[in-house]
């Protein structure tokens, strides 16, 4: 384990889960959502659970994202809070 | 109210963060996990169940009862889906468009206007959204395939490398929704319609529940493969490998089916007619 780019992942996770609360787009919250789980994938491996990151990749990153712009499509872009 | 839901918010991550110092370290030796459970599982699971990938042994095997409930609740996600989202009667749009395929000129048809239903040379396009684009749709084509074989050896693979069912069934399942939304939802229900998805949805957790049931009619406890010996005609341990196969088989089937009766609901609004 590189300890530098186990920092670099971390702080891009909190990054991308801050901003995908804070973020008025529901479509660009969708998308920081599979950067997320992307990133989440990537500590993951460099932990070494391949199967976890396996699964995070195509569960997380994959197929939600698409749920996420599905569900965007058929409701409403911009929240209401 | 939001002052107080930040106060909240604030004290509660405190107190994980100030707990999370007594977990033991990431590969600790001497953690409670690593002194008896796992050093079991390294020690043993290959010559238990002769499968190389020690998580795919513990997922379906030792903890095949935690696995029967994960595609259970993946199944019930759908059905959750289907209950909230569905809408029952079928009214057919009012306004319909139409595409003319030699010319590509678009037709506006109102209610009570004649329908070109028959004709092969009219194609019902989206009121919404019209993906009409031959790269697109030619370039998903060809990869699908490769998606879907890609899939298949991440199941069927999942003894000897990551992977397994639920992965490979998501693969799957993302292989038909990229087909829906490179053609259209219509083209896609024809392929795998609506009632496909639920019955496989039910038949994959059917095969994990029944593989279970049959090995309590072979005369062992529930989900213990070593009892599929005599029925293979093996010995036990390659039977315990058999048995982790059939329900990886049967899971990833669940899955699959469960993703794209998901997405239909989803990208339809229940409608089932026009989609993303």
């Amino acid at each position: 384990m590189i300890w530098q780019l186990d920092i670099i992942v971390l702080s891009m996770v909190m990054i991308c889960g801050i901003a995908a609360i804070s973020i008025k787009d529901l479509l660009g919250a969708g998308i920081l959502f599979g950067a997320y789980s992307f990133m989440m994938c990537l500590l993951w491996s460099i932990m070494g659970a391949v199967d976890v990151a396996f699964t995070e990749a195509s569960v997380g990153a994959g197929v939600s994202t698409v749920f996420f712009v599905a569900a965007v499509f058929r409701t409403t872009r911009r929240t209401k809070d | 109210m939001k002052k107080l839901g930040g106060i909240a918010i604030l004290f509660l991550g405190g107190i994980l963060f100030y707990t999370s110092f007594d977990f033991p370290h990431w590969g600790d030796g001497k953690s409670p996990a690593s002194q008896h459970v796992s050093p079991y599982y390294i020690e043993h699971a290959i010559e238990d169940t002769s499968v190389p990938n020690i998580v795919t042994a513990v997922l379906a095997d030792y903890r095949g009862y935690d696995t029967l409930f994960e595609t259970a609740v993946i199944f019930s996600a759908g059905l959750a889906c289907f209950f909230l989202l569905r809408v029952p009667k079928r009214k057919a749009p009012t306004v319909r468009f139409y595409r003319h395929l030699p010319t590509g000129v678009t037709l506006r048809i109102e209610k009570g206007g004649r329908l070109p239903e028959k004709t092969r040379e009219f194609e019902r396009i989206d009121s919404v959204w019209v993906p009409y684009d031959l790269i697109i749709a030619m370039t998903c084509r060809l990869v699908v395939p490769f998606i879907q074989l890609f899939a298949l050896y991440v199941i069927a693979h999942g003894h000897h490398s990551p992977g397994g069912g639920f992965q490979g069934g998501v693969i799957f399942g993302a292989a038909i929704i990229l087909f829906a939304i490179s053609n259209n939802l219509r083209r896609s229900l024809k392929r795998m319609s609506e009632r496909t998805s639920a019955l496989f949805g039910s038949l994959g957790v059917m095969i994990y529940a029944g593989t279970g049931i049959f090995c309590m009619l072979m005369g062992a406890s529930f989900l213990n493969y070593s009892s599929l010996a005599s029925f293979f005609g093996v010995d036990r341990i390659t039977a315990r490998s058999l048995g982790i196969l059939i329900v990886e088989i049967g899971v990833g089937i669940a899955v699959t089916a469960v993703m794209v009766w998901i997405y239909y609901n989803l990208s339809s609004a229940g409608k089932q007619d026009e989609g993303l």
